[in-house]
């Protein structure tokens, strides 16, 4: 996966968005109030025809991605939690909760948990299959007693300031993992170590890896691409 | 000399132009979300039917900007291009014009008879009510194209939520194929279509602005072929009447 932050800032001048734009007599911003409001509304209409009973079915047979899975991070180098210098790693459950929770990987490991065989699904276009084993989040937020006050959740890590803020519904899809092995081993440093968001229900720039904090909120907290226009709910 | 007749109704015309726009921009924009990624195959797999696999659409033919500007302009238009669709369809319907444009039997011998007139083997321009056969079916393959291409997108939009749907297009992979491919397909016989207007009858650019059209230079009466008799028969030119040689 090969996100470019320089695209973010080139409009291609040659597009034909200027040479339409400039026909129309439109002026970007009502472009943008345009884009805005569809995006509001499809938004509307994605969460209305989201269904906790609409599972990812990926045939026994797929292949997995397996070495091919793309790796991706936004520090320069692999993000590696070094306990010598942060301590132990621990994730950190807060926000709308009745028990905030502070887990070692052994405490989340010792939490019922499945093993799946689901899509990736990239914005960029591409999907990878990969069996990944972990904690459903529903089941996190079970153990720590979420509030009324939860309506969205917020994954947060230790790559940079990587974060992206879900919808609860999404969050509390049975297919929503914070996943700590991929292809029937521990989760490697290039995926995510030590664990990481995984669902199918989501594109994959919302699937927080080398996860620290899970925030349950009243509101959304936007997130790394979405901040940057990507679309925040990048449901599938 | 004129002999006006109303070819399209409002609401055909109406709906082609929304189209144009609809169209282009959701193909440049679509262009430019492919151009993330242009390939059909998964990561550490090959594709076999897309002979340019990796290779990028020229930045010209895109819209959009940049991957997610050109997703907010799709997911924006796309609503137009299905609104704009409904409301052809249920015209077509309802005004009875689906007839001009659904196939039916005997097309095939039709096209048999323009194809041999195109070639210069028959004489005179078939008559074959208000499309040719080859336009006809030009147009209503556009038509299940738009259907195609429609479906495909909602399957690649929404792979879970709207799985049922992906999964006529097998999965995800191939859903994606197919819209890609269909996109080709209808750009292609608009191409086509654009060039036929110009090269055969250029005169029915007016019916498609104002509804308006003149029998007299209808392809049929000047007996057009692409490029030939474009400003009307020879023989009605009144230089070429038979004229004493003098």
């Amino acid at each position: 996966m090969s996100f470019d932050r320089r695209r973010f800032l080139s409009v291609s001048a040659a597009s034909l968005s200027g040479a339409l734009l400039a026909a129309c007599g439109a002026n970007p911003e009502s472009a943008a109030k345009l884009l805005d409001f569809a995006e509001r509304k499809n938004e509307g209409l994605e969460r209305g025809l989201f269904r906790h009973d609409t599972m990812d079915r990926v045939p026994a047979s797929a292949k997995l991605a397996g070495k091919d899975f793309p790796k991706y991070f936004i520090s320069k180098t692999v993000p590696v939690w070094d306990p010598s210098v942060r301590g132990t790693w621990r994730l950190e459950v807060s926000g709308a909760v009745r028990t905030p929770l502070s887990l070692t990987l052994d405490d989340l490991m010792k939490l019922p948990h499945i093993t799946q065989k689901v899509d990736h699904f990239c914005v960029e276009g591409w999907n990878a299959r990969a069996e990944w084993t972990g904690v459903r989040v529903s089941d996190i937020a079970r153990v720590a007693g979420i509030t009324g006050a939860a309506h969205y959740v917020d994954f947060q890590s230790f790559d940079d300031d990587y974060h992206e803020s879900w919808d609860m519904a999404s969050a509390m899809h049975p297919q929503t993992l914070l996943a700590y092995g991929m292809d029937g081993r521990m989760l490697g440093p290039e995926h995510g170590a030590p664990a990481r968001v995984h669902s199918p229900v989501k594109l994959g720039y919302k699937n927080t890896k080398y996860l620290t904090k899970v925030v349950f909120m009243p509101q959304r907290n936007g997130g790394y691409w979405s901040d940057q226009g990507y679309e925040w709910y990048g449901g599938t | 000399m004129a002999e006006l007749v109303k070819r399209n109704h409002w609401v055909v015309r109406l709906t082609h132009w929304v189209n144009v726009v609809a169209i282009v921009i959701m193909a440049g924009s679509g262009m430019r979300i492919f151009n993330a990624h242009p390939a059909f195959a998964r990561p550490g797999e090959h594709f076999a039917l897309n002979p340019w696999e990796g290779h990028s659409i020229p930045n010209w033919l895109t819209f959009g900007g940049w991957l997610g500007g050109a997703r907010h302009w799709h997911f924006a238009m796309m609503w137009l291009l299905v609104a704009n669709g409904l409301l052809y369809l249920g015209f077509l319907f309802l005004h009875g014009e689906w007839r001009d444009i659904a196939p039916r039997r005997g097309d095939a011998r039709d096209a048999i008879e323009m194809i041999k007139f195109y070639l210069f083997v028959r004489r005179d321009h078939p008559i074959q009510g208000k499309h040719n056969v080859l336009q006809k079916s030009a147009y209503f393959a556009m038509l299940v194209l738009g259907v195609i291409i429609v479906l495909s997108g909602l399957a690649i939009w929404k792979p879970i939520t709207l799985g049922f749907i992906t999964a006529l297009f097998v999965n995800y992979k191939w859903a994606r194929f197919v819209h890609f491919a269909a996109m080709a397909v209808l750009l292609l016989l608009a191409l086509v279509h654009v060039f036929m207007i110009f090269a055969v009858d250029p005169y029915s650019v007016r019916s498609m602005i104002t509804g308006w059209y003149n029998r007299v230079r209808s392809p049929e009466a000047r007996n057009a072929r692409p490029f030939y008799h474009l400003f009307g028969p020879r023989r009605s030119r009144p230089h070429d009447a038979e004229a004493p040689l003098t």
